[in-house]
């Protein structure tokens, strides 16, 4: 058994070596189409930082009645989020820091100051800034709702979420279509790759047809036979896989400055490395798992004939 | 030791249905241990056909081959590998290894048994050197002359010391000198103890043979003579 396999890897080895030219031309395309992902995966990235960007703009506030205390606003803040799982952030705003707010803002316009002066007193209200986990309009409504119909009615002034609905669903609509481009993309991506991985192992098992007619002829095991082929497969995935992982490395440091550049905030290389895990396991596992599968499904085709 | 029971084997259409072309048409024969016997037929007789039902490569549509006794319809896949292993082959075109050596061509027949290093490296060089090819060791198949690469392919047939060897057209691609020494191999390894089964279009060399032959023309036996001659 162990001897078998043994030779089984010295095959392997043996053909890779004797065959550079079809062994190089398999790597190549394994390179290519992993590079595809790779990009994706950087895709992914970007995908994922603006629709955060953008989804943090907003938000909807629910403002209170000059009545409710503080306490009665923390009490409000508590059972909110005990109600509703889809709150990310929930953020007390007072009369004062609300007042702070607004002259930081409107400072320079000498009508608004005037305009407070003549009130005489703080007119703005207490609020609570809510924003949710990915910017659901229905998620932003039903807790509108809630403020207004529950118990809470009796303290909350109003809810903004009326005249912010439209620009909501209007950014929800923009980071939904990004999601659904990168999926589309992504599982289309990942066919055309599998294909073009299988078409090259075919085209280099090909070559060794009457080989494995004549493996076959003279009584060796299926897996005698197949499994040079498949830890080929492996070999070229693996060889694959480091070659990717270096470029995706090097490119991601190269361009890092360019697209800070466009994407203020977003840092490529950064990116890599805090999830370089994500890539080797997309890389290597592309790598390897299509290219022992390929070999198995061509090797089977030939040996069922 | 091989025995054919009303073989027949038509060939399938591409449609799956069993209306193709008839090869073998009710065949029967058995071959003893021992025995030398010959083949003979035209091209596209069917030769072919009973090679491939012998390796256990085709199924017969209809009747039975039994290989030591035992149906080889009733044969699971290791065991229709180890009757492959059993059998050395030689056919015409070599059907040789091009990606490695000849001294791994001939170590390959010995892994596929199973056989340790040490002994494959004692009885390779033997073999490789009682057919005249120790010279050429590390040499690959395209770098051999045709008589050189069935010479190859004896020695590959020779090394595991098989009980049956099958040479399909073994003189197909070889000229008169390379044929000769064909013959006369497969004859000693027959005088050593070996069943031979030759398959040939080679009206010469069957009748200087002087042994069994079996005369197959169009799928079906003609004639069965213990000491025959080729007459179609």
């Amino acid at each position: 058994m162990f001897t078998n396999f043994t030779r089984v890897i010295n095959f392997a080895l043996q053909d890779f070596s004797r065959n550079k030219g079809i062994s190089i031309a398999a790597i190549f395309v394994l390179v290519i189409t992993i590079m595809l992902l790779t990009g994706l995966l950087f895709f992914h990235g970007v995908a994922n930082y603006l629709t955060s960007q953008l989804q943090n703009r907003i938000d909807i506030t629910a403002y209170f009645k000059d009545t409710a205390t503080e306490q009665d606003i923390l009490n409000v803040k508590d059972q909110l989020l005990k109600m509703s799982s889809d709150i990310k952030n929930i953020e007390y705003v007072s009369k004062d820091q609300a007042l702070v707010a607004f002259n930081e803002k409107h400072g320079n316009s000498s009508v608004l100051s005037k305009a407070l002066q003549e009130v005489g007193k703080n007119p703005l209200l207490p609020s609570l800034n809510i924003s949710t986990s990915n910017g659901d309009p229905s998620q932003y409504e039903s807790i509108s709702n809630i403020l207004q119909t529950s118990d809470f009615a009796k303290f909350v002034d109003h809810v903004s979420f009326l005249e912010r609905k439209d620009t909501i669903n209007k950014i929800y609509s923009i980071t939904s279509s990004i999601n659904r481009f990168g999926l589309i993309a992504g599982v289309i991506l990942l066919l055309v790759a599998i294909l073009v991985v299988f078409n090259t192992i075919k085209l280099a098992i090909e070559n060794s047809k009457q080989e494995i007619e004549t493996m076959r002829i003279v009584g060796a095991s299926d897996w005698f036979i197949r499994g040079p082929f498949m830890i080929q497969g492996i070999i070229f995935g693996v060889l694959a896989f480091v070659v990717c992982f270096l470029l995706s490395l090097l490119f991601s440091y190269l361009v890092s400055s360019q697209i800070s550049a466009v994407l203020p905030g977003f840092d490529a290389f950064n990116y890599f490395l805090t999830n370089w895990w994500i890539f080797v396991l997309i890389q290597l596992g592309f790598g390897v798992v299509v290219g022992v599968i390929s070999s198995y499904v061509v090797v089977k085709r030939y040996l069922d004939v | 030791m091989i025995k054919f029971d009303k073989v027949t084997k038509i060939y399938p259409t591409r449609s799956g249905k069993n209306s193709g072309a008839t090869v073998l048409q009710e065949v029967s024969f058995e071959i003893k241990e021992g025995e030398f016997v010959s083949i003979v037929g035209k091209s596209g007789a069917g030769k072919t056909t009973l090679t491939r039902l012998i390796l256990g490569l085709e199924e017969p549509s209809a009747g039975s081959v039994y290989f030591k006794g035992k149906n080889m319809k009733d044969c699971d896949m290791q065991e229709i590998q180890r009757i492959r292993r059993s059998i050395g082959g030689i056919y015409q075109d070599y059907k040789l290894l091009p990606a490695r050596s000849v001294y791994e061509n001939v170590a390959y027949i010995m892994e596929v048994e199973g056989k340790g290093q040490r002994e494959i490296k004692k009885e390779v060089p033997k073999v490789l050197e009682l057919i005249g090819l120790k010279d050429k060791a590390n040499n690959f198949p395209k770098e051999l002359s045709g008589g050189e690469q069935q010479r190859l392919a004896i020695a590959r047939a020779l090394v595991n010391h098989p009980d049956i060897i099958i040479a399909d057209e073994p003189t197909g691609n070889l000229d008169p000198y390379n044929t000769y020494e064909v013959v006369y191999l497969l004859k000693k390894i027959n005088e050593a103890g070996a069943t031979v089964i030759l398959l040939t279009h080679d009206r010469e060399i069957v009748n200087k043979l002087g042994k069994r032959v079996i005369t197959i023309v169009d799928g079906k036996i003609l004639r069965d003579e213990a000491a025959g001659k080729f007459l179609i």
